[in-house]
């Protein structure tokens, strides 16, 4: 448990928040995931400045890799709207549960709507670690700092991944593309607690490149689906015969 | 040059920030709170999770890019010895990362086509 912090302003509290980022466990993750991801962005071709805006719009890595790959392969826009919001069905009850440490009587909807903005996995983590013990009023401010922190670690390491990926020879470029994959394959591996998470992990790894050479029509959501809910379907019968 | 630039933001905006943005906004206006154990919330983990796996099988399998000149077993050897390191080495991420990265190095340099 973190020790109580106070703030002698607002303004002091978002800068207490933005210090925290230096010292998180998230700093390195993000720097290394956006070097990857500004790799990737250059690979399919997108401009610097795009990438910059995916990060401060979408905020959220994993959709942004599979934004990245489906536009740059040539997706359809529908399939790779869908394939975006199935990743993200997670934001929904991260942000339900960060709420109530933000919300006091007197606070106004437009003043939760950075924060709602701002959750990702990173930022939910450390928020729900440190807010308990920042006071109350000044919450909002702080968990402001520590996301926007975030944001600029992730923006400003897109770029050198961007910049890294133009520059170098194609086998240190190849390496710098290979991060995004293997990152994210074990970072997901790493946060599936549940045998249903592993399951799906095996299945999507499987389905995705069978359905895709297989040129099926919207690849990306069928995946999802068949390996999400296959997934589920055994974790039940699990459950079921215990 | 105008065009494809512009079509790309608006892309962006419609295929990325939107459907990924509406989560965070139903978060926001129904908070009276969703429990993160309900049936639904654990069945669309696991549909993300699919999806996410199925984008990064693709990634090592058919890259495009700087990565297709490492021959496609270097990628694939690659993967599953920074997996095993993974998980070898007290689940560390970094370590996973490092051998990984490692073995697609020396594989590359070794076999470039």
């Amino acid at each position: 448990m973190p020790a109580p912090a106070t703030f002698a302003s607002s303004a002091a509290a978002y800068f207490g928040g933005l210090k925290s980022v230096l010292t998180s466990v998230f700093f390195p993750v993000i720097a290394g995931t956006y070097v990857g991801i500004g790799a990737l962005a250059h690979d399919f071709s997108f401009s610097a400045g795009w990438l910059a805006l995916s990060t401060v719009l979408v905020w959220a890595a994993p959709a942004q890799v599979i934004l990245i790959s489906a536009l740059g392969t040539g997706s359809a826009l529908i399939e790779a709207a869908i394939a975006v919001s199935l990743s993200a069905i997670r934001l929904f009850p991260m942000v339900v549960a960060l709420l109530p440490l933000l919300r006091r009587k007197e606070t106004r909807l437009r003043q939760l709507l950075l924060p709602a903005h701002f959750t990702a996995v990173s930022m939910w983590v450390e928020s729900l670690r440190l807010l308990p013990a920042v006071p109350q009023q000044h919450r909002i401010p702080f968990c402001n700092g520590l996301s926007s922190g975030y944001m600029a670690t992730a923006t400003t390491f897109g770029f050198v991944g961007f910049y890294l990926a133009a520059g170098l020879p194609p086998l240190l470029a190849g390496a710098l593309l290979f991060l995004t994959p293997m990152s994210f394959l074990i970072s997901t591996a790493r946060n599936a607690k549940m045998l249903l998470d592993r399951v799906a992990l095996v299945l999507g790894l499987a389905l995705g490149p069978v359905l895709s050479s297989l040129n099926v029509d919207l690849d990306l959501m069928w995946t999802g689906v068949l390996g999400g809910s296959g997934a589920y379907v055994i974790h039940r019968l699990r459950e079921a015969a215990a | 040059m105008m065009a494809p630039e512009l079509s790309a933001y608006l892309a962006l905006v419609l295929v990325g920030f939107l459907p990924n943005e509406i989560w965070r906004a139903l978060g926001l206006l129904l908070a009276r709170g969703l429990d993160e154990d309900s049936e639904i919330v654990v069945w669309s983990r696991a549909v993300a999770t699919a999806i996410l796996a199925g984008v990064i099988a693709k990634l090592i399998l058919f890259p495009s890019g700087a990565l297709t000149s490492i021959p496609l077993f270097v990628r694939v050897a690659a993967a599953v010895c920074g997996f095993a390191a993974f998980l070898g080495i007290r689940r560390s991420a970094f370590a996973g990362v490092l051998v990984g990265e490692a073995i697609l190095l020396l594989g590359g340099f070794l076999f470039a086509g």
